[in-house]
């Protein structure tokens, strides 16, 4: 799987502070060819969603493993559409509850996965939204 | 949305190399064994445990973690816990107050209350311990960016009630170094927060001479990915940068190290699990010997706390994770834990509930009442794999530790974010062996089912009123508090954190008397000293 030209932000919005899942991600992408960007810890949805536009990524990651993101989420569509990128790809990933996977897409998230799913499988799905778009 | 590892085939049979890369020998043998013996427990260099009697004078503590909605209800799981025959308090804190943030800044929204309890003024510390004795009832609090604030809370509600500090036994855990490593809770530069440690780990030895102001964790970076060596390794590195700090500021180790506690997982692999412990208890001892000039056995000692489960819990088949827990927990035991927290087997997905809770500290039960296992003090001791396998552990230890101190230091490969890189690179190995299916996980990449099957019973749900309560009684408190006594005790704080000589633990502790908010506390110190920058390197 190549994600050759596409450019990423892997993100850590609200106060949550385990990375891992994000550190592996992003590794991840960039090992499959993606130019990827971390923002590092304690972002609000605001600031990733300024970052995406101002390095016109095709997607970003929301890595959120404190609960919160049902919110968390929403502000980022949000504040993502209010500065022109309604257009950039959404993906969450960490501990989401089944339940809560279809209101994260139905709030606009591309994709949901989760830390069992396997890393291959996670970067060709990737790979294969960014492709439809 | 899982897709099922369908083609990997079974495994033949368990790998014969240890998770740390050490190749195990098919029988381990009487001429493999430490040459100059190992001593007895409860003597130096305290490789069979740290007291002579082990496990017979007294148990280790079932301290399970807890805490989440609104003071008042954690209250309720503490008291529930307690009548079960819980032993000790573990009081996990919401993200807001581990980070610094008021309930009703923008940074906090959506996250109150969600993950531990709330504590934005001493009126919420003291319905959270209201009932509960804390002269005899020992306290843990997980919590090291704002742990100064939260001990001074401690002891704010032990003076309201009148209860003499000296009575005090807890601890906080109080290690930044692994937060800007590993857990992310970090808000000041290094230096200033390591100066907010030594503060605290000096006033508490003066005013709670039986409670612990640290406990140096390795817990969090084992849960991130790095191996049982290097989380027993970056521990003590971390552990050395503190004391080298202590002893700057005049600190005498043969006292201080009396205090110092340790923190680790547990996870699955038996024999490694065991053996870290041995070997880390008999190198802390040797080298504070040896670098710093330790004589007082009593300084010596090791002692530690661990949890068992961490992100050996799998969220696939769920229940499988009790006996997970089970196995761990006899690690611990053998291993010659203090105190001992088993996660419960939904905790890989949500705050557990309290059927949950109760199985994870039954598990506890049955091992200490029922299993035998601690009847005899470290009745693995003289084995020869056991050993042999301590010895191993140990040299392994010294090598990650020299490679730090090669790079220049633990303090240095944290602001250079080269630790986390290195964590971060083990993470993904980790996670590849398991994709892979080398690394077997039951349920998950092996012996899985063909479909995923819901089998979990019950669903923790959130209170919602429970922020809606937190929220109103801090404005309540701002509205009906002493305004000009907190901007008091907040420029006296103010001051303090400007020089570099000043203890600042007894202006916290008036500023929590004057119920100032942790936002407010933080707020003012981050004035002086600014903010930590994370280094971001992949």
């Amino acid at each position: 799987m190549s994600l050759a030209g596409k450019r990423i932000l892997i993100a850590k919005p609200g106060l949550d502070g385990h990375d891992v899942g994000a550190k592996i991600i992003a590794l991840a992408l960039r090992d499959a060819g993606a130019e990827v960007i971390y923002t590092g810890l304690r972002k609000s949805p605001q600031y990733i969603a300024r970052v995406a536009v101002e390095e016109d990524v095709d997607a970003v990651g929301l890595s959120i493993l404190s609960g919160s993101h049902v919110d968390l989420v929403r502000d980022t569509v949000r504040h993502l559409r209010e500065a022109q990128g309604g257009n950039i790809k959404i993906f969450v990933g960490g501990t989401i509850p089944q339940e809560d996977v279809e209101p994260l897409m139905t709030s606009g998230a591309a994709g949901v996965f989760n830390a069992s799913q396997r890393i291959e499988d996670v970067v060709a799905e990737v790979g294969r939204l960014l492709d439809d778009a | 949305m899982n897709k099922p590892h369908t083609e990997l085939a079974e495994p033949n049979q368990p790998s014969l190399k240890t998770p740390s890369g050490i190749e195990a020998p098919e029988v381990a043998t009487a001429d493999m064994v430490h040459p100059e013996g190992i001593g007895a427990p409860g003597e130096y260099p305290f490789t069979r445990g740290i007291f002579d009697n082990g496990y017979r004078g007294r148990l280790w503590t079932f301290r399970q973690y807890s805490g989440f909605g609104s003071a008042e209800e954690t209250n309720e799981r503490y008291k529930f816990l307690i009548n079960q025959g819980q032993t000790g308090l573990s009081v996990a804190l919401d993200l807001p107050t581990q980070c610094g943030y008021d309930p009703t800044d923008p940074m906090a929204s959506s996250e109150v209350g969600k993950v531990g309890v709330p504590i934005a003024t001493l009126a919420d510390a003291e319905i959270l311990f209201d009932g509960l004795d804390l002269a005899k009832l020992s306290t843990s609090f997980t919590i090291n960016g704002t742990a100064a604030i939260i001990y001074a809370m401690y002891l704010a509600v032990a003076d309201k009630r009148g209860i003499p500090r000296a009575k005090l036994t807890g601890t906080i855990q109080n290690d930044i170094l692994k937060e800007y490593v590993a857990r992310g809770t970090w808000i000041f530069p290094v230096r200033p927060s390591m100066r907010l440690i030594a503060d605290s780990v000096m006033y508490s030895n003066e005013q709670t001479p039986r409670f612990n102001p640290i406990s140096i964790a390795g817990a969090h970076v084992r849960d991130a990915g790095c191996t049982a060596v290097e989380e027993m390794a970056y521990t003590l590195a971390n552990a050395f940068a503190y004391v080298d700090e202590l002893v700057r500021r005049g600190g005498d180790p043969n006292a201080f190290a009396k205090r110092l506690s340790f923190f680790f997982y547990v996870h699955m692999d038996f024999f490694e699990e065991i053996c870290k412990f041995r070997a880390a208890r008999r190198y802390w001892a040797k080298q504070l010997k040896a670098r710093y000039g330790v004589t007082d056995d009593k300084a010596l000692m090791f002692r530690f706390g661990v949890v068992c489960g961490g992100s050996s819990l799998t969220a696939e088949q769920p229940y499988n994770n009790i006996v997970r827990v089970g196995i761990e927990n006899m690690a611990a035991v053998f291993g010659g834990a203090q105190s001992i927290f088993t996660c419960a087997f939904d905790e890989a997905f949500q705050i557990p509930t309290e059927t949950s809770a109760e199985i994870a500290l039954r598990t506890q039960q049955i091992v200490a009442y029922e299993s035998g296992i601690s009847r005899t003090v470290d009745p693995l001791g003289g084995s020869y794999y056991v050993e042999w396998l301590t010895d191993r552990m140990e040299e392994e230890m010294e090598k990650v530790m020299a490679e730090i101190d090669e790079y220049g230091g633990t303090v240095q490969a944290i602001e250079d974010g080269y630790l986390q890189m290195r964590i971060a690179r083990r993470a993904l190995e980790r996670k590849l062996d398991t994709d892979k299916g080398d690394r077997v996980v039951v349920g998950v990449n092996h012996f899985r089912h063909e479909e995923e099957r819901n089998e979990l019973g019950e669903v923790f749900r959130m209170n919602p009123e429970a922020v809606k309560t937190v929220v109103e009684r801090y404005h309540h408190v701002k509205a009906t508090r002493d305004n000009a006594a907190v901007e008091r005790t907040l420029a006296a704080l103010a001051a303090a954190a400007a020089t570099d000589d000043v203890n600042l633990m007894p202006l916290l502790v008036d500023c929590c008397h004057a119920y100032a908010t942790v936002g407010e506390m933080v707020d003012t110190l981050k004035r002086e000293w600014g903010e930590f920058e994370e280094p971001v390197r992949l």
